[in-house]
């Protein structure tokens, strides 16, 4: 009962930020009479803008407006400048899941593998270090330079970002499994690879999926900038090419249309969470 | 019967000491128990009772000396020998049936799914638990928890079962129903059972034959205790047995006083490797009762 009400009124008072804001947005833009005293020449750079003394930002209501355009047709396809903002985010959302799943098929093994062997943590331990604190941008000249493919050094940027939580948490989870899980397995004669899956895996799950939460979460982060740079395709070429065509519009439409994605995708790894976590 | 199903012959334990050097928490203990047998082991804390189940679970090995079961000494843990741990170490994703079956399963490999849980139900109704196979462990008070680790122990069908201190988390009331009932299945399936306990009470009613441990560093076995009640007890009589006192004084005695000073007072014909068989006697004098009022059990 108490818990129904705090989210309705929560929900409410979500509800009321989201009104003030955009009213406060859509009064801030709009048109305060034709600006005159501006240069003549800057005018004509500035367009209708200038002219009619409008703010060269959208208001709320383009933006509702341009995002209903992008519903309507996220798919279309004219010309390599000119894609529609779905067939953008899959190639984003490819990239990314393409670069995450290759990351997880060697953090988790290797992760294992450091997790149970002291000797591999220690030996392995410097390299992390250094590795891990290096903004994955820029491994993007060496992956240019040795793939020469612009959209596999995205993938492979990915790949970097999202390896280093889900190694250091695989790691970590499966070096912390209870020694009396371990001994329950011991007794039992439980060999190897049925320990492994039995009782190691299960047991560190839970932080294994936090890494993966993370590295979703940063990768994600990435690929926008990554995009941006390489060019081509994806919604973090479609956000710089929209700057570049001066369309504010498209430009807040994609922060919200990434943070939706981000939103879905995290929410995603907090089921899988959930789904593995076990009360003690 | 083989009066020696298992026996521990010479081990001795030591471990790094924070200084770097060695400290022995045991040295040279010999003591065996017959098929069949329960056998309880009584010291005080840190004397090393949970090193030596440890031994013979299969989990530590002894730096000198061997633990010997059926002729074969202890190279690593066996099915044969299944262990109730203290803590109960339940794996807390699964559920109580799949506790139970995960033992199971590892005991007979080949058995079908339908197998496996059908064993696991048989055991479960056994420890009381009919009607909780779904519960995950969390869900269960620790009575329970112990009861699903007993099931779980059972069930495998070992030749030996090790438990340490199995009962002592619980409250008094939980702890005779359990007592209770290892009782009875032991019994009935003449399971040889070694034990650790602090509580000289339930020695008294599980054991056969109790080992007394003296104080560490450096602990030994200072007597083995015969327990005079007939295998055929009632817990709310046994203190009517004319032995019930004597061994009982016996051992707080030994708890309170001669674990301490028993080494600066070894008996000249003590043999380590035959220690002192005691069978405590008819003894006309019971405590007074106000010693009694803390240590009863309800
Ligand atoms: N892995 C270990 N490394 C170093 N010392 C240990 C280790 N395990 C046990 N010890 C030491 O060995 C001694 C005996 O420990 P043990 O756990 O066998 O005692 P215990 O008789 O079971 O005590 P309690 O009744 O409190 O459970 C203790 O002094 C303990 O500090
Ligand atoms: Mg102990």
């Amino acid at each position: 009962m108490r818990q129904t009400s705090l989210r309705l009124r929560a929900g409410i008072v979500s509800l009321a930020i989201l009104l003030i804001f955009g009213l406060a947005w859509h009064l801030a833009v709009s048109g305060t009479g034709p600006a005159q005293q501006m240069d003549p020449e800057y005018a004509k750079l500035m367009g209708q803008t200038a002219v009619q003394g409008k703010s060269a930002m959208p208001g709320p209501l383009d933006v509702l407006g341009k995002i209903w355009s992008h519903l309507k047709e996220p798919f279309y396809d004219r010309g390599p400048n000119d894609k529609g903002i779905g067939i953008q985010l899959t190639y984003s959302i490819g990239r990314v899941l393409v670069g995450y799943g290759l990351a997880m098929l060697v953090a988790l093994p290797l992760g294992f593998l450091i997790g149970m062997s002291p000797l591999m943590a220690r030996a392995l331990d410097p390299f992390i270090q250094i590795m891990k604190p290096v903004s994955p941008l820029a491994w993007m000249p060496l992956a240019l330079y040795t793939i020469k493919d612009s959209s596999i050094s995205s993938i492979f940027v990915i790949f970097i970002c999202s390896l280093w939580p889900m190694l250091i948490n695989t790691a970590f989870g499966v070096s912390s499994v209870r020694k009396e899980w371990l001994n329950v397995a011991r007794t039992l004669e439980v060999g190897p690879i049925r320990r492994a899956f039995t009782v190691i895996l299960p047991a560190a799950a839970p932080t294994i999926v936090t890494g993966m939460r993370i590295s979703i979460g940063i990768a994600w982060l990435v690929i926008v900038a990554a995009e941006m740079l390489v060019g081509g395709t994806g919604i973090g070429y479609f956000v710089w090419n929209e700057w570049n065509n001066l369309s504010i519009t498209n430009v807040i439409t994609s922060i919200l249309v990434i943070g939706l994605v981000g939103m879905i995708l995290d929410q995603a790894l907090a089921r899988v969470a959930r789904a593995v976590s076990f009360p003690e | 019967m083989s009066a020696k199903f298992i026996s521990i012959e010479g081990i001795t334990r030591r471990f790094q000491a924070p200084d770097g050097g060695q400290t022995t928490v045991f040295e040279d203990i010999w003591f065996a128990i017959a098929r069949g047998e329960f056998v309880c082991m009584i010291g005080h804390s840190g004397c090393g009772k949970t090193t030596v189940l440890n031994i013979l679970s299969g989990l530590d090995l002894p730096d000198d000396g061997a633990a010997i079961v059926d002729g074969k000494a202890i190279e690593g843990p066996s099915l044969d020998r299944a262990v109730i741990f203290q803590s109960h170490a339940l794996l807390p994703w699964r559920t109580v049936l799949g506790n139970v079956a995960y033992a199971i399963s590892s005991r007979w490999p080949k058995w079908s799914r339908s197998q496996v849980e059908e064993q696991a139900k048989r055991f479960i109704e056994k420890v009381g638990l009919k009607g909780a196979e779904a519960k995950k462990p969390a869900q269960l008070s620790g009575g329970m928890k112990q009861r699903v680790g007993i099931a779980r122990a059972l069930s495998i069908e070992p030749k030996i079962l090790l438990m340490d201190e199995p009962f002592s988390a619980l409250d008094a009331l939980t702890r005779g129903t359990l007592q209770d009932e290892v009782r009875r299945i032991c019994l009935e399936t003449g399971q040889t059972v070694f034990m650790i306990t602090h509580d000289v009470d339930e020695a008294i009613y599980l054991a056969d034959k109790i080992v007394l441990m003296t104080n560490g560093p450096e602990a030994m076995v200072a007597e083995i205790v015969e327990n005079p009640l007939p295998k055929e007890r009632d817990r709310n009589q046994i203190h009517r047995h004319p032995a019930f006192y004597a061994i009982r004084n016996h051992l707080i005695d030994f708890l309170v006083s001669r674990s301490k000073t028993f080494k600066s007072e070894i008996p000249a014909d003590y043999d380590r490797r035959k220690p002192p068989v005691i069978l405590p006697q008819n003894q006309p004098q019971p405590l007074p009762p106000s010693h009694e009022a803390g240590r009863k059990v309800a």
